[in-house]
């Protein structure tokens, strides 16, 4: 619940550590401006008034903060989407065992309640920001400089921003990400990228895990790499499993190569 | 449901322009809505009506202005029409339109008092 006004619409968590019990640390950041307006009681004559403004505008001016101060600080930013469960910590998990040795890197974690997947990452040893939207469905660039502002910078490194599972909502999001990465599972159905398609249309490289399970399922990956490719035809696509390890190499050759643009 | 985020961010542009253009009431306000942009027009509705309670636009209408797609082909040029953003040309049947319209979503213009 809001601390300022009592209202519940907007119940945004950020939460560095791990979920602390004391009163008030879990004090909510409120993301929606408490002004009260009383309507004027002029008689002034009715006029158009011409604005031609995106509605994104205040979200993109918020991203391009977080893009000059990635870009500053020399920080590969990656935002990581998908629907739930299809593995996009399990994918995190691995990869910062593999890279934690050799740059800084630090992961903010988006869901709508709990801090288990940032207490997944801090298992790792890699610090992890956790944002709880609570009834939001995605992370907005204001949430993602509210996080970063509290976190310690992965200068010269990656950061990872895994957000809410959801393949609808984070796509008109630009939180200030080098690149988005979609993550399609094999237990899921291969025609996503068709249903869903604002998602795989707004992402740089599609993920396709949970590979090791294709002996058991009728998942025909070849229309699924098809389907997302007819929606974003420069989409770069790898088959990988972060149960496995198949596919890794890949991936992390991949990462090395935006690092390697960003730094 | 980000319609509701976009409904908030669309009320912060009009609670913006009133102070910069001097007015304090709302009576209409037009948004463009492009066909291919992630906007459900139904739900942007919903969430409008919500958002505006005690602001400045408190009981306005909403007026939904719907814009057509456009696509242009990458690999012949062609241009024309589309309603998803994954239809094949329909000169040289590739994929990989670019969209040159129909995905912006924007605070047109509001009537106020």
């Amino acid at each position: 619940m809001c601390m300022t006004c009592g209202c519940g619409t907007s119940e945004v968590l950020i939460r560095g550590k791990q979920a602390r019990k004391a009163a008030g640390a879990d004090t909510p950041l409120h993301f929606r401006p408490h002004t009260a307006e009383v309507p004027g009681q002029d008689n002034e004559a009715k006029r158009i008034v011409k604005l031609e403004q995106d509605i994104l505008a205040k979200n993109d001016g918020f991203a391009d903060n977080n893009r000059r101060l990635f870009s500053a600080n020399r920080i590969l930013a990656l935002n990581l989407v998908s629907s739930p469960g299809s593995g996009k910590t399990s994918i995190l998990v691995r990869t910062l065992q593999t890279l934690k040795d050799d740059m800084p890197l630090a992961v903010i974690e988006g869901d709508q309640q709990t801090d288990n997947d940032a207490e997944r990452i801090r298992a790792t040893g890699v610090e992890a920001m956790q944002i709880n939207t609570g009834k939001g469905c995605h992370l907005d660039a204001q949430m993602v400089e509210r996080a970063v502002q509290q976190m310690t910078l992965p200068q010269h490194g990656m950061l990872f921003i895994e957000n809410v599972g959801n393949l609808v909502c984070p796509a008109a999001f630009d939180l200030g990400e080098a690149a988005k990465v979609v993550v399609l599972s094999v237990t899921e159905g291969e025609d996503k990228p068709l249903k869903y398609p604002d998602m795989f249309r707004a992402a740089k490289l599609m993920l396709l895990n949970k590979c090791d399970l294709l002996p058991y399922l009728a998942f025909d990956v070849a229309r699924a790499e098809e389907y997302a490719r007819r929606v974003n035809p420069g989409i770069r696509i790898i088959r990988i499993s972060a149960t496995s390890g198949e596919g890794m190499p890949e991936w992390l050759d991949w990462l090395a190569v935006q690092h390697q643009a960003a730094a | 449901m980000h319609e509701m985020s976009l409904a908030e961010s669309a009320l912060d542009v009009i609670k913006d322009a009133s102070g910069k253009q001097g007015f304090k009431r709302v009576k209409t306000v037009w948004l463009e809505i492009g066909k291919l942009s992630c906007v459900e027009k139904d739900a942007m509705r919903f969430c409008f009506d919500a958002v505006i309670k005690d602001s400045l636009a408190e009981g306005a209408k909403l007026e939904i202005v719907e814009t057509e797609g456009q696509g242009r082909c990458t690999q012949c040029g062609n241009e024309m029409q589309i309603a998803t953003l994954y239809e094949a040309c329909s000169k040289c049947g590739s994929f990989g339109l670019q969209v040159i319209a129909g995905d912006a979503m924007r605070v047109k213009e509001l009537e106020v008092e």
